[in-house]
């Protein structure tokens, strides 16, 4: 399955962990005047990253792989691997970093700290192509504590009393979370020794799982509990809320691309190419999971409504939207699989597309609640057009990409004979509804008054509502979403790469 | 080859007498005599790797008239370690006259430098005892260069110093007794041929010998003198002290545990040591935890990291003489390896956080953790030093630290011994608790008014932080280092 025509091409993963990596530790040592080089040096390793998962996405699509490995610990390689899953997540992250790169350099123009800024924030998605890339469990665990210690200084950044507050909480959480997930790991290296991720689930825990079941399920329940956290299930989902503390641009990142999705992208690859679903089934360790997601799901939404605060109403989404992911993949059969792995993609293009938004409300109009954005619509049409099919996603109306998510998980769930899903998603949706329309409706519909809050706010763009740099991300991802929507039966889209990977986990059944 | 042994003694001894008859040259024979130790640390390293265990007859007289010179794999990782860590703090002591101590830092260090070779080098017990002391009085006279709020720790220190050699060498006499010979290898074969059951003279001459060296080591609850001497000092000496001293009487008892008294250690007083560590990693991380100064802070934190390191006793005894491929051999060599690494990662990770924590006190005029705000924005290169080196400390991937911290937590499972899992896996949290607690002193809102700050010299920042990154960097590439270590060790029957 190798690509092995050329020698070099082994090194394509090291190359791609390098496109961040180097610009990143390069710009830890640059003055923060020195604006242009850093630009230079940030855009071109995120375009060369896209360009490299361009290239990468057709002969990885068919089916073939690429392979680099160096030994790390004894008897355990580092593995980097780009194979379908790998290139799903690779090219999310290399997408959105692109985005979120020039979002973040208008959005911190002129602000302190910015070499530190852009240093870790190159590290930060260092650390997510390395989980993107890890090609067995340990190589796993190394990238998931980095991405932690690399988000850190961003969410504290600000550098006021509530973001350090806010970041040690964050600290807290993950660093227990990476305790109990490495206890895991050690344990089930102890027990079967190194695992390498595979479609359908590795041989060992096959072996495993039938002679000493009880195990299997005791290190199933350490791993899914230390990925818990990052990915915020409930009960151990209170750090999110609290690390909206951070930059915009960061907040887009973390729930996109980088920290919750690290959590849910491990859940996928415990569940399918681990254990493998069919294993995990027979353990019985997929109905509590599914459940914990579903209560999730209703809970996170349930949340948002009380919301005022715009982030933090939107953090409690991520909360709910993140959990589609693991009930998709908690849920056995190919079709609910395919909507869990293709909601990864999904909600991070809805979602990075909102935390955009608000980014752009707050920064040009100093417009922070819920309650302040009436009649907004008329001064800022375009963010509130991009926020509008960010919102209509989220609630999952055709034809936005969450439609194609939450339509594959319902008949995924029927399928599966678990019709109680299809009545979470509805619930679900209608709490989606109810928590964004009303911001929608405030957009468009409501007259800004007499005074609005924003008058006397004077903005630096001329013709444009806000900085390009600010708004051109804000509308690509928004495209983004609608595009995923709308061509999501084409050959490479989001769905069609989603269900090559659902169906190779299914192989053995 | 074997030569470099011998000049790895002599070499640093040299510079120390040069630096003393010219005092008005000391950084220049410092960086010279450091930079030639280096290579021959690095050279000794790679023969051992390649080739296995040196052994040297001085003048070829022999054992037992002669001096014997031995290094194996251990021997070899601590020879390099101390170079690489003394050419950092060398380039480091060069940049300021209050990190230092100066004039009289330079031969002192250098006799300190020279003694730790002896020790590592050393194949016999007498010319290890004369190792140590030359180890812990110039250890002793460095801690007083830290001016009269110096001296009484100093004074302190002196006496612990002491009073630990002066254990040592009564089990030394005892152990002469009892096997009739003072080489380290010979001692171990007749002590183990002589004994079916361990008569009480070999059960003495360990305890006292443990106990001294314990003692030297800061093992709890024998630590109270460290934190105080290791803060008094000057910073450069503070690295040294921490990062290297405290492992010379570390590999003492290892040689002395495993290699002369192998056939006597009992898996109780094994046990009993990791208990110690144990409550050594929390103590110390507690106590770090309510200093008010950066210093301490960072001297607190090594009478907690040389907790886990004590964690070997009990991981790799119970794998003494087993064969190779079996159980108990496996989890002891992952114990030696994982214990010994953390020995490492933390000589590097202490380094640069003492160094670093250095600077910072030297641009803000004091260590106080509230006088530091705004370090992160102004001074972000010691900042990140500190903050790398508190990641290798606290074991989190993908540094150097980590390694050791998952060949432990293996060799816990292997050997069944799972009390020692949350140890290992909490403690983490305990240093990452107290490092976060200096970064976020570190930080300042972007109005805040802060005072200027003393001019650093550049050197100063790149050696704190080239030890850091190498504590980071090992991570990814340790394969060969593990390997090392286990050249010629006495556990896991060989790898």
């Amino acid at each position: 399955m190798n690509l092995t025509d050329l020698p070099g091409l082994n090194y394509v993963p090291v190359l791609l962990l390098m496109t961040s990596l180097v610009p990143g530790v390069l710009i830890f040592f640059l003055r923060d005047e020195q604006v242009r080089l850093r630009t230079v040096l940030n855009v071109s390793g995120a375009v060369a990253k896209v360009g490299l998962v361009v290239v990468l996405v057709p002969p990885i699509v068919a089916g073939r792989s690429l392979e680099w490995r160096s030994p790390f610990l004894p008897g355990i390689d580092l593995v980097l691997r780009v194979e379908q899953l790998s290139l799903l997540f690779l090219g999310l992250s290399a997408l959105l970093w692109l985005a979120t790169t020039v979002y973040a350099i208008g959005y911190l123009e002129g602000s302190p700290g910015r070499s530190r800024f852009f240093g870790f924030f190159s590290l930060c998605v260092t650390a997510t192509v390395g989980i993107a890339l890890a090609g067995n469990l340990v190589t796993f665990v190394i990238f998931y504590e980095f991405l932690t210690l690399a988000t850190f200084p961003l969410v504290a950044h600000r550098g006021t009393p509530q973001a350090i507050a806010g970041a040690r909480t964050y600290l807290v959480y993950t660093l227990s979370g990476g305790i109990v997930l490495l206890a895991g790991v050690a344990w089930l290296t102890h027990l079967v020794g190194p695992v390498e991720f595979t479609a359908g689930g590795a041989q060992q825990l096959a072996h495993l799982a039938t002679t000493e079941p009880r195990l299997a399920q005791a290190v199933f329940v350490l791993l899914i509990a230390g990925l818990a956290v990052k990915a915020a299930l409930i009960p151990v989902h209170g750090w999110l809320p609290r690390a909206m503390v951070a930059p915009a641009p960061v907040s887009a990142l973390l729930h996109a691309v980088a920290v919750v999705k690290a959590g849910v992208f491990g859940i996928v690859r415990v569940v399918h190419h681990t254990y493998g679903v069919e294993v995990a089934d027979t353990l019985g360790v997929l109905l509590p999971l599914a459940v914990l997601a579903a209560a999730t799901i209703i809970f996170g939404s349930t949340l948002a409504l009380f919301q005022d605060d715009l982030k933090r109403r939107l953090a409690y989404s991520t909360v709910s939207q993140v959990s589609y992911v693991t009930l998709g993949i908690a849920v056995v059969g190919v079709v609910s699989t395919t909507g869990g792995i293709v909601h990864l993609v999904h909600q991070g293009l809805m979602k990075i597309t909102l935390f955009f938004c608000a980014g752009l409300f707050a920064e040009t109009l100093g417009l922070h609640k819920v309650s302040e954005l009436r009649g907004v619509g008329r001064r800022m049409p375009v963010t509130a057009a991009a926020f509008t099919v960010g919102a209509l996603g989220m609630i999952g109306l055709p034809p936005v990409a969450g439609f194609v998510s939450k339509w594959q998980l319902g008949l995924g769930g029927i399928e599966a004979g678990h019709p109680w899903i299809v009545a979470v998603l509805l619930t679900s949706s209608l709490l989606n509804a109810a928590y964004f329309l009303p911001i929608v409706y405030r957009l468009w519909f409501l007259d800004p008054g007499e005074s609005p809050p924003w008058e006397g706010v004077r903005t630096t763009a001329r013709r444009l509502e806000a900085p390009p740099s600010l708004l051109l991300p804000a509308v690509a991802a928004a495209l983004f979403a609608l595009l995923a929507g709308l061509l999501a039966e084409m050959p490479y889209s989001p769905l069609e790469v989603a269900r090559k990977i659902a169906e190779r986990s299914y192989l053995g059944l | 080859m074997n030569d470099t042994l011998g000049a790895l003694v002599l070499l640093p001894l040299g510079g120390a007498v040069l630096a003393a008859l010219l005092p008005r040259h000391g950084p220049w024979v410092g960086i010279v005599t450091a930079a030639a130790t280096l290579a021959l640390a690095l050279t000794t390293a790679a023969a051992v790797y390649r080739s296995g265990p040196r052994h040297l007859e001085l003048a070829g007289w022999g054992a037992p008239l002669g001096i014997d010179l031995r290094a194996d794999g251990l021997s070899a990782a601590m020879l390099a370690l101390t170079a690489v860590v003394g050419v950092a703090t060398t380039v480091y002591a060069t940049g300021s006259d209050a990190a230092s101590g100066r004039p009289l830092f330079w031969p002192l260090w250098l006799a300190l430098w020279s003694g730790l070779n002896a020790v590592y080098v050393s194949g016999d017990l007498f010319n290890t005892y004369v190792a140590l002391e030359l180890v812990g009085l110039s250890a002793v006279a460095l801690v007083a260069l830290g001016g009269r709020d110096a001296y009484p720790p100093a004074l302190r220190y002196l006496f612990v110093a002491v009073l630990g050699s002066l254990a040592y060498l009564l089990g030394v006499a005892l152990v002469y007794a009892e096997a009739g010979t003072l080489d380290i290898v010979e001692a171990g074969e007749r002590l183990d041929g002589a004994t079916t059951a361990v008569t009480a003279l070999t059960a003495t001459a360990l305890a006292v010998m443990a106990l001294g060296l314990a003692l030297k080591t800061a093992l709890f609850p024998l630590h109270a003198w460290l934190p105080q001497a290791h803060a008094a000092a000057p910073s450069a000496v503070s690295a040294i002290l921490s990062a290297l001293v405290v492992k010379a009487s570390l590999f003492v008892l290892v040689r002395v545990w495993f290699v002369v008294f192998g056939g006597a250690a009992t898996p109780g007083a094994a046990q009993l040591l990791g208990i110690l560590g144990t409550v050594a990693v929390v103590w110390g991380a507690v106590l770090a935890l309510r200093q008010p100064r950066l210093k301490p802070i960072v001297a607190y934190s090594t009478v907690a990291q040389v907790g886990y390191l004590f964690l070997l006793f009990p991981l790799a005894t119970p794998g003494l003489g087993e064969a190779a491929g079996t159980t108990a051999a496996q989890a002891a060599y992952a114990g030696w390896t994982g214990a010994l690494g953390l020995a490492l990662a933390h000589g590097l990770a202490k380094a640069a956080m003492f160094m670093a924590a250095g600077t910072l006190a030297l641009a803000h005029g004091s260590d106080r953790l509230t006088d530091l705000r705004g370090a992160a924005t102004r001074m972000p290169m010691s900042t990140l030093t500190f903050g790398l080196a508190g990641a290798s400390l606290a074991g989190l991937p993908p540094t150097f630290g980590f390694v050791g911290k998952w060949q432990l937590l293996q060799a816990s499972l292997i050997s069944g011994q799972w009390w020692w899992l949350p140890v290992l896996l909490v403690g983490g949290l305990l240093t990452a608790a107290y490092t976060v607690r200096v970064l976020g002193a570190t930080v300042n809102p972007p109005d805040a008014e802060l005072a200027p700050l003393a001019p650093v010299p550049r050197r100063m920042e790149w050696a704190a932080l080239s030890m850091a990154a190498l504590a980071v960097m090992l991570g990814v590439s340790s394969s060969g280092l593990l390997g090392l270590l286990g050249v010629g060790a006495p556990v896991g029957g060989g790898p």
